[in-house]
């Protein structure tokens, strides 16, 4: 989908700015998520990954990276963080487990670069 | 006439939910936090304001992807908070003030901002956490007021300008002040300071950034407007977009305002802290 004229992004390395286009791309992944606020949706996804995925229609990239538990791979196929969390939270991660995740350190190492910025 | 007191901002970082449901003020990690709340409680003791206008932005519970309001007002007898997915304390819910909602409604849509109105509306930390801090025990703090939530959108590009988000606030001023009881307001601009947590990047904070918006905010929000989207996004990080709800407060204040306290606190969970608190002139 190409938007000549409207696409006002900058280059920020390490960031994915959630527009349409990925909104687009991740709607069925963040819909799934998004059902993850109900406790009786995160125990059937919890009982059945792989039919619970099928149900909300994911893609094969979506797919592997929820098998994959790919923290970057969900939002390169169009995973927004404000619903990825609520997937997260299924794989009991907090959100230091899971910026360590995507920056390649452990959770210990991750707190302490937060901390490093004080 | 309805009269705005000032106006309150906060980060509203989830973990926070927890940490007041264990108790946690005195803990290393989170005195500094919890240190930045007493002058905001005598505060409203002294003010006691009757309605509450809170200003923050959905993170996937009231809204989703499927319908996404730029700006939406809540107009409902009362807000529920529900399970967001990961396990924060569910609160009762909040008592609302519809008819108010509903002045301001037709005041904002007079004056040409197109909001969403919401009759229901779930409320997530991002209303909740703030109002905890402020009212402790809330929403059964004996001096709690009826509340307006006021959502914008940061969940998804295009976001608001901060031009629009602190007009939007001046606009929103306009209608409070024309509301013909003697009614008391405070108006809460809740998430920020910086933070990332998505992406290789995530972690990023910029505190020489935050602390130039924190003094800008206060005397000449103006010169924050010059800030475009994406230099928010580089500076502030992905979901330091959510200093447009400071700015949308800043805007309800008016131009005289005095700093009464200030706190600012790194890290708490993945983001900078801050929390102002600003007083309009009588």
């Amino acid at each position: 989908m190409d938007q000549p004229g409207f696409d006002c992004h900058i280059d920020i390395p390490g960031t994915t700015i959630f527009d349409g286009k990925m909104a687009m791309k991740g709607y069925a992944l963040n819909k799934m998520c998004y059902s993850f606020n109900s406790k009786v949706n995160r125990d059937a996804f919890a009982a059945d990954e792989e039919g619970y995925m099928e149900r909300y229609g994911l893609n094969e990239d979506q797919k592997n990276a929820v098998r994959n538990r790919d923290i970057l791979a969900m939002i390169a196929a169009g995973g927004n963080i404000y619903y990825l969390a609520k997937l997260a939270g299924i794989f009991k991660l907090s959100v230091q487990d899971v910026g360590g995740l995507q920056t390649g350190m452990t959770t210990e190492e991750f707190k302490d670069y937060l901390q490093s910025q004080a | 006439m309805a009269r705005i007191l000032g106006g309150i901002t906060t980060s509203h970082i989830p973990a926070v939910g927890n940490a007041i449901a264990n108790e946690l003020y005195d803990d290393p990690y989170w005195k500094p936090f919890f240190d930045g709340y007493p002058k905001v409680h005598a505060w409203i003791r002294d003010n006691k304001p009757d309605i509450v206008i809170n200003i923050y932005n959905d993170h996937g519970l009231g809204f989703f992807l499927d319908q996404m309001p730029t700006f939406a007002i809540g107009a409902a007898h009362e807000y529920r908070n529900e399970d967001e997915g990961w396990g924060i304390p569910e609160l009762d819910p909040f008592p609302g003030a519809p008819e108010v909602s509903w002045h301001i409604i037709e005041s904002m849509v007079a004056d040409e901002f197109d909001i969403t109105s919401c009759q229901e509306l779930a409320v997530d930390h991002g209303f909740v956490v703030p109002m905890q801090l402020f009212w402790p025990g809330a929403p059964h703090n004996p001096d709690m007021p009826r509340a307006i939530p006021i959502s914008a959108n940061t969940v998804q590009h295009p976001i608001p300008t901060l031009k629009r988000a602190l007009d939007f606030g001046k606009a929103l001023r306009r209608a409070v002040l024309s509301y013909p009881e003697d009614l008391n307001v405070v108006v809460l601009g809740t998430g920020g300071l910086s933070h990332q947590l998505d992406g290789e990047r995530a972690g990023f904070i910029n505190r020489e950034f935050d602390q130039y918006c924190l003094e800008n905010i206060v005397s000449n929000p103006e010169e924050l407007t010059r800030i475009s989207r994406m230099e928010l996004v580089e500076k502030a990080g992905a979901q330091g977009t959510e200093f447009l709800m400071w700015m949308m407060m800043r805007g309800a204040l008016g131009d005289d305002v005095t700093e009464i306290t200030r706190n600012y606190h790194i890290p708490i969970s993945n983001t900078a802290s801050g929390t102002l608190l600003l007083e309009c002139a009588a």
